[in-house]
């Protein structure tokens, strides 16, 4: 580090400069595509068909109150804050269980349990996608919420169960023997002593398996036949498109059913991230 | 609760016991829709089953062999292939240029998080929580031939001459399919990898630093080596999630123009759901669960010193 002050100076300038750049290139092109839907989505028709300009001159809402008064999209966004919510609740409480098991209890077996969930996790949907529809129609639950609450809860079942062991382990050991020594069985050690300190833990994994859900796709297509149990996604993907795609209808669209998922990730971000981390890095 | 599990002289359940009864749910729901399945898949695949005309005709093998002269199928196995290399090595290295420029791990300022750090955690937060499906539809407007953006800022820039059909040539559709992956998943994988950098004890550097040596060596010799196993961790993930990319690619083109843009999954998608032919769909499943299971068989190899920290 002999390099005269003013020069090293300078080179940290460029650099700084250089640095901050690229950065705020990464979050054009991060950002950049949802600020174009957005866009979209306020234009007139006849200034989408039109580039130059990119803003538009007269804005306009016509294409959420399309989609909004649709009669199919309203159906579709209640049908998946249906699903992803029970989905969410019904996994959650079993992966709490079988996480604390896994990290506390002197159960046998638990690296297999860990391997079979993250390879499990690993499945390709389309190779079990042929038998559950086979099961859901035998069941007489095709085109029901209740066949993708089903599916939408097993699927979400791993990662959140290796969330939660990864929190679960993080609180410390004496706690649970405390409360054990005092006379909890296992079940109220978990209930009254593990639960509370692991609440973030729990947030995370409950927004990892609500996005999840949220987003599913093959699932939903394949035992959905009707809006009667149809998600958003779906809807999304089946956009009616007779001729021409009717891009701002679409661009609302697919803003309204983004929106929540987006808001929930930011109100939760630090307990998303520290999920995200948990389930990949921290383990 | 706890008053009906009383046995045994101590008036409780004994810590095993109990142990197996709360992972049991897990255990029953998981097998009970993923394994059963996945067994039924490979016990379907041995017969020509036609659910809509009620055929069921056992025919051993002879679907794999079918498969072994099908065109389609190698035409979505080197697509896939394609695909998950070029999306996964671009955003392994995007990912990692990112996390770097983010962290400085050369710096000796700025180690401490800023305002502005917290805010670009965030915005990569967002590309990954956008449904995919939604994704598709983005950009395929992006990519629209007459008024997407892409084509307007191409030609203002120069680059291009006049619009071009991204999503309507076989090579472009593909790698247009693959800029959109790399938009999803680039930021994911650079929040794992900055976690893995923040995770770098700093006195590693200071010491490096005491010593003079230079960024790069400072980059070579204890960023790398030290951040290797995180990346191979996101590299086992993105590969898995990219081998079986169905809904991005799905709801982009459909699969075409032609095949060009036909993976695995959609392939195996339209010959169970359009064909309706469940018997042959199924051995194309059942192909691809056991390339599946390979590539995780590596990566558990891989991701072992994860599994033994965990347990």
């Amino acid at each position: 580090m002999t390099v005269p002050g003013r020069i090293k100076r300078a080179g940290d300038l460029g650099w700084r400069l250089g640095r901050i750049l690229a950065l705020g290139l990464f979050v054009s092109w991060a950002l950049g595509p949802l600020a174009w839907q957005g866009i979209t989505s306020i234009k007139s028709e006849q200034e989408l068909v039109r580039l130059p300009p990119l803003l538009p001159e007269t804005p306009t809402a016509t294409h959420y109150r399309t989609v909004t008064a649709r009669s199919g999209l309203g159906r579709e966004i209640l049908n998946s804050i249906i699903v992803a919510t029970s989905a969410t609740v019904s996994a959650i409480a079993v992966a709490a269980l079988c996480a604390f098991a896994l990290a506390r209890l002197p159960i046998a077996g638990k690296t297999t349990i860990l391997s079979l969930l993250l390879g499990i996790s690993m499945f390709p949907p389309v190779a079990v996608i042929s038998p559950l529809y086979l099961l859901v129609r035998w069941l007489g639950l095709r085109d029901t919420l209740a066949a993708l609450i089903l599916t939408h809860t097993a699927y979400a079942l791993p990662l959140a169960i290796w969330v939660l062991t990864v929190f679960f382990r993080q609180i410390p050991v004496e706690l649970y023997w405390a409360a054990r020594v005092d006379g909890c069985g296992p079940w109220r050690a978990l209930w009254s002593v593990l639960i509370p300190p692991a609440r973030p833990g729990l947030a995370a994994a409950a927004l990892l398996a609500f996005i999840f859900s949220w987003n599913e796709f093959m699932f939903a297509l394949t035992l959905t036949a009707t809006d009667r149990s149809r998600t958003a996604p779906v809807a999304i993907a089946l956009f009616p498109s007779l001729h021409e795609v009717p891009w701002g209808d679409m661009a609302a669209a697919t803003l309204v059913v983004t929106a929540p998922v987006i808001a929930l990730a930011l109100a939760f971000q630090r307990h998303l991230l520290a999920g995200l981390t948990a389930g990949s890095i921290k383990g | 609760m706890t008053g009906t599990m009383r046995v045994g002289s101590k008036g409780r359940l004994s810590e095993a016991a109990s142990g197996y009864l709360f992972v049991a749910p897990a255990l029953l729901i998981v097998a009970l829709l993923a394994l059963v399945p996945i067994l039924t898949a490979m016990w379907l695949s041995l017969y020509r089953h036609l659910p809509i005309f009620g055929i069921t005709e056992f025919v051993g093998l002879r679907n794999y062999l079918a498969l072994w002269s099908d065109q389609r199928f190698w035409s979505a196995c080197a697509t896939t292939l394609y695909f998950t290399g070029v999306s996964v090595g671009a955003e392994l290295l995007l990912g990692l240029g990112i996390a770097l420029l983010l962290d400085q791990p050369w710096n000796a300022a700025g180690k401490e998080q800023t305002e502005a750090e917290r805010w670009l955690r965030v915005v990569m937060l967002i590309p990954w929580t956008v449904p995919t499906v939604v994704s598709a539809r983005m950009w395929e407007w992006l990519y629209q031939t007459d008024y997407g953006l892409l084509n307007h800022l191409l030609m203002t820039a120069g680059v291009i001459e006049g619009p071009v059909n991204w999503l309507g040539h076989p090579y472009w559709a593909l790698h247009a399919a693959i800029a959109m992956d790399v938009w999803k998943a680039t930021p994911f994988a650079a929040l794992l990898l900055l976690a893995g950098l923040k995770a770098i004890p700093p006195d590693l550097y200071r010491a490096a630093r005491v010593d003079g040596a230079s960024r790069w060596s400072i980059f070579r010799h204890i960023t790398l080596p030290l951040l290797l196993p995180v990346m191979l961790v996101v590299l086992a993930f993105r590969t898995m999630d990219a081998f079986r990319v169905f809904d991005a690619v799905y709801v982009l083109t459909g699969g075409g123009p032609g095949n060009s843009t036909e993976t695995l999954s959609i392939y195996t998608y339209d010959v169970l759901f359009q064909t309706l032919r469940f018997g042959y769909g199924s051995a194309l499943a059942s192909v691809i669960f056991a390339m599946i299971l390979m590539l995780t068989a590596a990566s558990f190899i891989v991701m072992r010193r994860r599994l033994h920290a965990v347990v």
